[in-house]
């Protein structure tokens, strides 16, 4: 009798996560694969086959975007880590209590405002007009305006700047586990701030440092408003692409096997960021 | 001529911001010997141990290592290893790479890495484990593999800081026994620090008894059982009787004191340091006491008195008589001697209690 | 006893719920933003009891949404004329209108029955026109008066300072500038495709010069507002704006021609508030009402007497930006044959691509 009403009470308690995984996950996806294996050949009319698939192999602009947005979003997590990890770490093992708190409330009111008005923000201080330059005329600098805007470099700015909080987050929960006398022992021991760093205090994070960059990586691949907003005449996007495919080209099925293709390459850039990392998906994320 | 000491401070002293940790502190520890620095929380003894480590820098005063100081050195650059409290074995890496991290930050090549660790790891009683996992060992396991990742390095001191604390009580007696074999193996000096005055009793060779700061006495376990130097030693270093009263006759080293219930005691004091009129307190250890059950026990001394049993706490070799005195109703606590005579001893019986007024001791209440 | 109740007053609740919304409607209204103000949307609530529930979009995200739903979610939406047919004949995404529900009186003539023959399909009437306007060039007259044409945008002397789209008018604008007529060639693939092939060049030439290719209103208007882009293919509303705040930049009809756009108002094929957005485009289209849909649009009606109550400001920079000769040289967009953006994207792709 108990083990019935546990049992139903398992189940309804998984309903929610199973229609949520079903009907907003799995079915718009098996929509989304049929729609992207059908190729059309007149006014509604269409064949299956993989012709939209070889339309992104055959046409250089799809794939060396595609390619292009891989490399810029792994870029983009490496500087993410690079910038955040010290973030991290000061929060975590430098402060205390209230500081502590204040710190890691600084680092999320960024995200009290929407992402396009963070966009916009940057590109306030980035165009010709803008605020950087403005700044370096008048200490002498730079003599006229400069452009900061519209080149990959303001995507990657946008881009750190969207995403640091959630490598921040699980930075600060792995470090904030790592007992100070690990880093004290360390030293005891005659290491040195490198050492440590990499024998003990990187090899502890480790989970933390992958699931922040999975998280990362995926925010920035899948990113659409950034990469459109502050890049310029040759910062294409996938994202980018796939859009342009649905909205102004009417053209779903290309559309579709595009979205499938991003699927697949971030799940593969994953999983080989876990097979280098010698981490495993339930480890980083089960934490 | 006398070997330099392995450790020595010289009026070290610790503050934080108007709070003073350790205050002018000076000791020197031999070769090769187990010091130990026993006092109750927050009396500044981690600070102290942090101090020699090399974590926290002394505000004034020196602290050399064989000689040299080490004012403004750092931690990874000192002849010191430290066992941490809760041992701090690095759980990303497997036991052979937990032992041998120091040697590699000195840049030794990795067959004598491997050489070093197998024979440190034997040494400790643990052979053949390098390829375990941290969480794989026992706990009296990872406390040799600690003290086996410092004493690969060859320290000229060892610093442990209450290492036993997370044991439950069985390993910790084990490894008291076992912790004081190993510091004879390898004949380098340990500071240990505890708050529990057994693991210092038994262990130590010497031991520095500190309270708010300062080392109230320095001496060997004897010592400081049978001639503190302080009441605050008398009370924390085994368990004893506290009486407060007045003196009422100095004689020399032998003392009169009235406690305020009007019990007559007798006891010893460092010459000089009470005069007749001052309030002093006496005290005396449970297990000093003689106890019999008629007064004309050939034992007894001509000025037992008569108690009543108020309770008798069962403890196996520790078990206690609480007893009340007859006319001031003051309470005298007194091992019960388990040779069989007071095993039928119960609530409202009545005994009679003498001691040698040499085990009292008495020390003047300060703040007069 | 409780829960019988309970539920008897909810049947009735819901019974007389849906009697009044038989009655008073919602009109689920796709369109651009400008076209529905809030007090043209409070008096008309006020005159019919419908409500209006407003979603503001363009064209291409009207058709996608239409698309997705096959034709429901809405009561009315208003892509322009150019783009129903093909969307009609590719999605069958709408329904024909019903003239004898329109007040055609309130209608300019000529723009309704051009407007009615380009959104002919299978012999049905699928638009009726509601507001127009153009896109040429907005310049700043005192940095690149010497702007006139599309292809002025090219040249050395505004080097980096313009900007455009990389979108369909462009090519078309280009092409018209190029002394090419695209729209004769709507219909003829190799010819479009050749005359998309030298635009192509051209663009790919020009790309140097360009600063960014625009993607929102907002962001071309800043641009030109901040100085950084003196010269730029956009709409006329948006160079009107400017001109608000700057007399140096205004909308020039180009020498080629300004290409005329209608905005038109089509039933969404599974809507389902008929008489509501036929109440709507009654409505809107009064003369009074019309003056007020353009002086927050900007954008002209198709109303007879729509510009009555039109400012007086707004009707003088029309007619700085347009006189009788660049009305005549309007290159009104005939409807897209299907099949035609798959070419220009391929074109505009190519051009995106090249360094």
């Amino acid at each position: 009798m108990t083990s019935d009403k546990s049992k139903l009470g398992f189940y309804l308690l998984l309903a929610p996560l199973l229609l949520w995984l079903v009907v907003l996950i799995i079915l718009p996806h098996i929509g989304l694969f049929f729609v992207s294996i059908s190729e059309k050949v007149g006014v509604r009319e269409y064949e299956t086959g993989l012709g939209n698939y070889a339309v992104f192999f055959n046409e250089p602009l799809y794939w060396r975007t595609f390619a292009r947005t891989a490399i810029m979003s792994i870029s983009t997590t490496a500087l993410t880590l690079i910038l955040g990890f010290p973030i991290a770490y000061y929060i975590a093992k430098m402060t205390r209590g209230r500081t502590k708190t204040t710190l890691f409330l600084m680092c999320l009111i960024p995200f009290w405002v929407s992402e396009l008005v963070r966009t916009f923000g940057w590109m306030i201080l980035l165009r010709e007009t803008g605020i950087i330059s403005n700044a370096l005329q008048s200490i002498g600098l730079i003599s006229g305006p400069v452009e900061f805007l519209y080149n990959d470099a303001a995507i990657m700015v946008g881009l750190v700047y969207t995403s640091i909080l959630f490598m921040i987050v699980p930075l600060v929960t792995t470090l904030d586990s790592l007992d100070d006398s690990m880093i004290e022992a360390g030293y005891d021991l005659g290491g040195n701030g490198v050492s440590i760093l990499r024998e003990i205090i990187i090899p502890h994070a480790m989970p933390g440092i992958v699931s922040g960059c999975i998280v990362v990586f995926m925010l920035s691949l899948g990113n659409y408003l950034t990469p459109i907003l502050l890049g310029g005449k040759d910062s294409l996007w996938f994202t980018g692409l796939i859009y342009t495919q649905f909205i102004t080209r009417f053209n779903w099925e290309l559309g579709s096997a595009f979205g499938f293709l991003l699927l697949a390459l971030s799940s593969g850039i994953v999983f080989l960021g876990l097979k280098l990392s010698r981490q495993t998906l339930t480890e980083t994320m089960g934490r | 001529m006398s070997a330099t000491p392995d450790l020595e401070c010289i009026d070290l002293t610790k503050d934080f911001n108007d709070f003073r940790a350790v205050d002018q502190v000076s000791f020197d520890v031999p070769p090769g010997s187990f010091f130990s620095i026993l006092g109750p929380s927050g009396c500044g003894k981690t600070t102290l141990l942090r101090m020699i480590a090399g974590f926290q820098f002394p505000t004034s005063g020196d602290l050399q290592i064989k000689g040299k100081s080490m004012i403004g050195v750092g931690p990874n650059k000192r002849p010191v290893s430290m066992v941490f409290q809760h041992l701090a074995l690095f759980p990303m890496m497997n036991i052979g790479e937990n032992v041998g991290f120091g040697l590699r930050q000195r840049g030794v090549n990795k067959s004598e890495i491997k050489t070093r660790v197998e024979r440190v790891l034997e040494r400790v009683g643990l052979p053949g484990i390098t390829d375990r996992k941290v969480d794989q060992l026992s706990g009296g396991q990872k406390q040799r593999v600690a003290i086996a990742r410092c004493m690969v390095l060859e320290p000229d001191v060892l610093l442990l800081d209450e290492p036993l604390g997370a044991l439950d009580l069985k390993l910790r007696e084990h490894m008291k026994v076992e912790l004081k074999s190993l510091q004879a193996e390898f004949n380098t000096t340990f500071v240990y620090i505890t708050h529990d005055q057994s693991e210092a009793l038994v262990m130590s060779d010497k031991i520095a008894v500190m309270n708010k700061g300062r080392f109230d006495q320095i001496g060997t376990a004897r010592d400081l059982y049978y001639e503190p130097h302080s009441a605050f030693v008398a009370g924390f270093v085994g368990d004893a009787n506290r009486f407060e009263g007045k003196v009422t006759a100095v004689n020399g080293d032998a003392v009169e004191v009235v406690t305020d219930k009007g019990l007559q005691l007798k006891a010893r004091t460092i010459n000089g340091t009470v005069a007749a009129g001052q309030r002093a307190q006496v005290f005396i250890r449970p297990e000093a006491i003689r106890l019999a059950q008629n007064a004309a026990d050939a034992d007894l001394g001509a000025d037992a008195r008569n108690y009543t049993v108020q309770s008798v706490l069962f403890n196996g070799a520790n078990s206690l008589a609480i007893l009340r005195d007859a006319v001031s109703g003051e309470i005298l606590n007194v091992t019960l001697p388990q040779t069989g005579t007071f095993l039928g001893l119960n609530k409202g019986d009545t005994v009679y209690a003498q001691w040698n007024p040499q085990q009292a001791r008495c020390y003047l209440v300060e703040g007069q | 006893m409780g829960m019988k109740t309970g539920l008897f007053t909810t049947t009735l609740l819901v019974t007389a719920m849906s009697v009044t919304a038989a009655q008073a409607d919602t009109l689920r209204l796709l369109t651009w933003g400008g076209y529905a103000p809030d007090d043209v949307i409070e008096m008309f609530e006020a005159e019919t009891g419908h409500t209006v529930e407003v979603t503001t979009s363009n064209n291409e995200e009207m058709i996608a949404k239409l698309r997705a739903t096959n034709g429901g979610g809405f009561d009315l939406a208003q892509p322009s004329q150019d783009r129903i047919t093909s969307a009609q004949e590719e999605f069958g995404i709408y329904k024909p209108i019903d003239m004898s529900r329109v007040d055609a009186a309130q209608f300019i003539p000529s723009m309704l029955e051009a407007t009615a023959g380009n959104t002919t399909f299978e012999g049905e009437v699928y638009g009726l026109p509601h507001v127009w306007g153009t896109s040429g060039l907005v310049v700043n007259t005192a940095q690149a008066g010497d702007v006139t044409d599309y292809t002025d945008l090219c040249d050395e002397s505004v080097a980096g300072r313009v900007s455009y789209r990389l979108k369909r008018p462009t090519l078309i604008g280009f092409a018209y500038s190029m002394g090419l007529d695209p729209f004769a060639a709507y219909d003829d693939t190799e010819e479009y495709t050749a005359i998309l092939d030298q635009v192509e060049a051209a663009l790919i030439e020009c790309k140097a010069n360009v600063k960014t290719y625009w993607d929102g209103g907002d962001e071309i208007k800043n641009l030109l507002r901040s100085g950084e882009v003196v010269a730029a293919m956009a709409w006329d509303t948006g160079g009107w704006q400017l001109n608000a705040d700057d007399a140096d930049i205004t909308f020039v009809a180009p020498e080629a021609g300004a290409l005329g756009w209608i905005d038109t108002f089509v039933l969404p094929a599974r809507g389902r508030a008929d008489d509501a957005a036929y109440d709507w485009i009654n409505f809107v289209m009064r003369p009074e009402i019309a003056s007020m849909i353009t002086n927050t649009a900007g954008n002209f009606t198709a109303a007879v007497d729509g510009a009555v109550d039109v400012s007086a400001d707004l009707k003088a920079r029309y007619e700085g930006s347009f006189d009788q000769a660049a009305i005549d040289n309007i290159k009104w967009y005939p409807p897209v044959p299907a099949g035609l953006e798959a070419l220009e994207g391929a074109a505009l792709d190519r051009i995106n691509a090249a360094n």
